[in-house]
């Protein structure tokens, strides 16, 4: 990955101020970013560093206090989510990024090959179904409702989900944390994989630190700032991983 | 050493402490499901109203009743004869049972009101001369009564004078057995026998064209050749005594002045009308808040374990912390307390006040000297335990559920919840669903116990909205048959006493008449088997036009050559079928007694009779043609003439309006029953806001995790609103088929208990009842709609994906 590439999002001086009562939690304190078309990142971060924070924001569940942040699409327009409306973010989730969640956040009426179908239906250009769920390795499981599967199938069914409106973004927030050691590694097989074979920008956060090895890059968050980042010189597969 | 009880206090201390945390969380609770709490509160309060507002309204006229016929000594029984001397009253006195007799004269009377055109009919009554009688007193409001030895002084009813301005000093005409009198008001009264003040012969009072006279006993009797003797008897039994044996001697010896039978109060008009609106109102009482009542502890049974069940991460944090589980149902328990305190004492501050609104209404039908006014307090206490304990037993059950879960369970995400596809998505319709749909279905399938009661729940407020409807289009439906289909007559003309029937030729001529139909009334008791009635045989044309008598498809009917026909309620009442032989007994002239075959029945909603061919009636009684009345259809424009010729006639003892009378009835009907009819609309209609509203928050909060994750995944809010409300509005859907299928049922109840020989309300269901209960609980959901989106709109997807559940 080097610096020529396409910058997909661009953070200025970010910050995030929460009023929690009297006292104002700055979650972050000013944040400058740049994520590159294609690249897997990984964020990493205690509790509170702000990662999740940046991640909302970054995914346009919520709006920085201060500072610009501008996504700009595959047809390079560029989409300033600084102050976008209620309206634009929602636009902008339903087309340009995808989410995979901790704790899977499945529709648990929908069998896996409906809750990939439930984005499908909004999206402009979507796969099927099917293709999703054979990506992710669960083209046996289509018509088995959340509660039939494993944690790890629901977390694939989950990506499958997010990648199947073919987003230029992938964001992860701990998906692997609800997860044991092989189920984990198993999923984060497949997220390598989909940015490896799709060119989907991948953004993981996770405080675990072994996962840094298989990114091309690694930014530590430490008390709503960029400590440091790191550039690995070469991506570890999932497979060598051990935690 | 150290003390042990040092310990203890700390201990003690701790429990305290904690005690008081626990509230201050119960507070929040309670301000965090505010809008929950207030919506539950509501369909508490609706019940408890309901049933303080009738036991307050029965209380106040039964009790108003009671006093006033203690204080005013009123009689027990009621003798009506031609004349007997007042020396017969030595021997009456020695009757066993007898405690206090008082003799009098009575007499119809015709009135006429300066600047007052219509006919004005009364009664007068003879007073003692110069006193208080002592049997029927009177509550004087103004004036004093006639002074002794005058006879042109009278007292009259109050009602008669509010509704003409007169006051102690003005004066009347009276024709007084056809002679012109003038008349000295003396004093305005009330008194336990008119309470209700409406004429003999009427449903309603018409206070501008009916009065009581009262005046003093020997200027009334000179008037009716009744020097030294009387017409009435009025008799107060002894604690204890037999009325059947003293009124069968009482008759026995009355026979030869003219007795036409001894009555109980219960055939006394006003008491039997005030009788008859007690059976109403505790009807009333009964069956309404029985039902809202049970409607509202099902409702709040449901909606309490619901709300519980949302609770179920804070519970088992608590257990977490070492709060053990009769702690926490405990603490639960005063949750559901507070909410119930809170509607069952806004329901009793609401019943008691509509109660006053009310009685109000009813003190100007009543006339009582006061009116008794309190909530009987076991109406609070039966609203508080129905209440209560349907409250903590949701809630209890629910907390049982929760607190059984280990606690680290609970604080885990809750597993996905089991689904399965339904036979309805097999379907080619089901296939045919999107995912929304199917995300609706399945959810309502997934939890069919829970669904069932939802729908079950808002199809109850649907039924009481239905029943509401019922009642007022019910009450319209009757009046209409009575009024369109029964009596068309325009005027109803009685005569003092049976008069030759060559009348009717003489009424045919006079000024307007249209059509003249003549009628035969006698007194009689009907008996079948051990069942007794006492009404009147009514003879009529064979086919009467003017006073219809309807078949149950409302077709009028041919009256029988032999027999009688009956009022379907009579005939029930007397267990009679058609083909039955009923035992008459004639309570005037020759008292004969007559075996009459029922021939028919008759539906008619308001009143009973028994009908035959007048001619029939004549060779029964073996009279000649002779009738009591006649009914004139008439020409509007002439009525003033009319009017003016009947008051001529001295045979003519009453001049009734049917005009008049309809809209008397339904000044009443909208006053009284259709007035309680709108409160339970109202109620129904907060029960249905209330459970509707419950739900959806409930749903709301069960699903925010998912509509959370769709608004994530680029679900616009309008889009993720239509799962929620596509819920509301299945529920809804299906709630409202029932709802009509409960409300037909409420309505058959109602109309079962309202049921009399008074009136009876016809089973109709009208569409506008069916249109009712659906409109009433989908705009209901409307509502709810609004506020669920206005909630989706403030749904925070950071939060609500952090959330566990």
């Amino acid at each position: 990955m080097n610096d020529t590439a396409k910058v997909v999002f661009q953070a200025r001086g970010l910050k995030r101020f929460y009023q929690m009562g009297e006292v104002t939690i700055q979650a972050l304190r000013g944040i400058d970013l740049a994520l590159h078309a294609g690249e897997l990142l990984v964020m990493l971060g205690a509790s509170g560093s702000g990662k999740s924070t940046l991640l909302n924001i970054m995914g346009g569940l919520d709006s920085p206090s201060e500072g610009s942040l501008h996504y700009i699409d595959r047809n390079s327009r560029n989409h300033d989510l600084t102050h976008a409306s209620q309206r634009v973010l929602t636009e902008y989730r339903r087309h340009h990024v995808g989410f995979v969640f901790q704790f899977y956040n499945l529709i648990s009426s929908l069998t896996a090959r409906e809750n990939v179908a439930i984005v499908i239906d909004i999206s402009r250009d979507p796969m099927a179904p099917e293709e999703a769920l054979a990506m992710v390795g669960l083209e046996a499981r289509l018509d088995h409702f959340p509660s039939q599967l494993s944690g790890g199938e629901q977390q694939r069914v989950a990506i499958a989900r997010a990648i199947a409106k073919r987003p230029e973004v992938l964001l992860c927030d701990e998906p692997t944390g609800a997860l044991d050691f092989r189920t984990g590694i198993r999923v984060l097989e497949v997220l390598e994989e989909i940015n490896r074979t799709t060119g989907t920008t991948l953004a993981i956060i996770t405080h675990n630190e072994v996962i840094g090895e298989m990114a091309d890059r690694v930014i530590r968050l430490r008390d709503g700032q960029v400590g440091d980042i790191h550039v690995n010189a070469e991506r570890r597969k999932p497979g060598e991983l051990r935690w | 050493m150290s003390t042990p009880s040092a310990g203890n206090r700390a201990s003690c201390a701790g429990d305290a402490m904690k005690l008081a945390t626990l509230h201050w969380k119960l507070l929040r609770d309670l301000l965090r499901l505010k809008g929950q709490a207030l919506a539950i509160a509501v369909v508490i309060a609706s019940g408890v109203m309901t049933l303080v507002m009738s036991t307050t309204t029965l209380e106040a006229l039964s009790g108003s009743r009671d006093s006033f016929y203690a204080s005013h000594h009123y009689a027990d029984l009621f003798a009506d004869l031609k004349r007997a001397p007042l020396g017969l009253l030595e021997r009456l006195e020695t009757l066993d049972g007898v405690s206090r007799m008082e003799p009098r004269v009575r007499a119809p009377v015709r009135l006429a009101v300066p600047g007052f055109d219509d006919p004005v009919r009364g009664m007068m009554l003879s007073l003692p001369d110069g006193r208080q009688p002592n049997l029927n007193r009177l509550h004087l409001l103004a004036g004093s009564l006639p002074e002794a030895g005058r006879s042109d002084q009278a007292v009259v009813s109050d009602a008669f004078a509010e509704a003409h301005g007169l006051v102690p000093g003005d004066s009347l005409e009276a024709i007084i057995n056809g002679r012109q009198t003038r008349l000295l008001l003396s004093g305005i009264a009330r008194s336990p026998e008119v309470i209700y003040q409406a004429a003999p012969t009427d449903l309603l009072p018409d206070y501008r064209r009916y009065a009581t006279l009262w005046m003093n006993q020997r200027a009334l009797a000179s008037g009716y050749a009744m020097e030294g003797a009387f017409n009435q008897l009025l008799v107060t039994l002894q604690a204890g005594a037999d009325a059947e044996t003293l009124i069968d001697e009482l008759d026995l010896i009355l026979a030869r002045y003219g007795g036409t039978g001894t009555q109980t109060r219960h055939d006394q008009q006003s008491h039997r009308f005030l009788e008859e609106e007690l059976a109403q109102q505790r009807a009333q009482a009964t069956i309404l808040p029985a039902i809202f009542l049970a409607v509202s502890a099902f409702l709040l049974n449901v909606v309490m374990g619901r709300i519980i069940q949302t609770q179920r991460e804070p519970l088992a944090m608590l257990k977490a912390f070492g709060y053990r589980n009769g702690e926490l149902a405990r603490h639960y328990g005063w949750l559901a307390g507070a909410i119930v305190l809170l509607g069952w004492a806004a329901g009793v501050v609401l019943g008691a006040w509509s109660a006053r609104g009310l009685a109000g209404i009813y003190s100007d039908y009543f006339r009582f000297p006061e009116m008794y006014f309190h909530v009987p307090p076991w109406s609070m206490a039966l609203a508080l335990a129905v209440a209560g304990l349907s409250a903590l037993t949701g809630t209890w059950h629910a907390v049982w559920r929760a607190v059984r879960e280990p606690p680290a369970e609970a604080m885990r995400p809750p597993a996905p919840q089991r689904f399965r596809r339904t036979w309805l998505e097999r379907s080619p319709l089901g296939r045919a669903l999107g995912n929304e749909s199917r995300i609706i279905l399945r959810h309502l399938l997934r939890h069919p116990t829970k669904s069932a009661l939802s729908v079950t729940g808002i199809a109850l407020s649907a039924g009481l909205l239905m029943m509401g409807a019922y009642q007022l289009s019910a009450v319209e439906k009757m009046l209409d048959l009575q009024y369109r289909q029964v009596m068309r007559m325009d005027i109803e003309l009685t005569f003092g006493e049976a008069t030759p029937a060559r009348a009717v030729g003489e009424l045919r001529h006079l000024p307007g008449v249209l059509a003249v139909e003549a009628w035969r009334r006698v007194p009689v008791t009907l008996s079948h088997g051990h069942l007794e009635y006492r009404t009147s045989l009514l003879g009529m044309d064979e086919l009467p036009r003017l006073r219809q008598v309807l078949d149950a498809k409302q077709r009028p009917q041919q009256l029988p050559a032999e027999g009688v026909m009956l009022t379907r309620f009579l005939a029930d009442f007397l267990q009679a079928d058609v083909g039955d032989t009923l035992q008459v007994a004639v309570m005037e002239g020759r008292r004969q007694l007559l075996d009459l075959p029922l021939m028919a029945l008759v539906d008619e909603p308001i009143g009973v009779g028994t009908y035959l061919q007048r001619d029939t009636l004549h060779a029964l009684l073996g009279e000649g043609p002779s009738i009591s009345g006649a009914w004139l259809l008439v020409d509007r424009a002439q009525q003033g003439a009319l009017n003016e010729a009947l008051n001529r006639m001295p045979a003519v003892a009453a001049i009734g309006l049917l005009s008049e009378a309809e809209r008397g009835i339904r000044d009443y009907m909208d006053e009284t029953i259709l007035m309680f009819a709108a409160v339970f609309v109202a109620l129904a209609a907060s029960i249905a806001f209330g459970v509707i509203y419950n739900n959806a928050r409930i749903a709301f909060a069960e699903r925010a995790r998912e509509l959370a994750t769709l608004r994530v995944l680029g679900y616009s809010r309008t889009e993720v609103a239509r799962i929620l409300l596509g819920e509301i509005a299945l529920i809804t859907a299906l709630a409202i088929p029932l709802g009509w299928l409960i409300g037909i049922g409420f309505s058959a109840l109602l109309n079962q208990a309202f049921s009399n020989d008074l009136f009876r309300m016809p089973m109709v269901m009208t569409p506008y009842a069916f249109g009712f209960a659906a409109g009433g609980v989908m705009a209901a959901s409307t509502v709810v709609a609004v506020l669920v989106i206005r909630r989706l709109g403030r749904l925070n997807m950071v939060t609500a994906l952090k959330a566990v559940e």
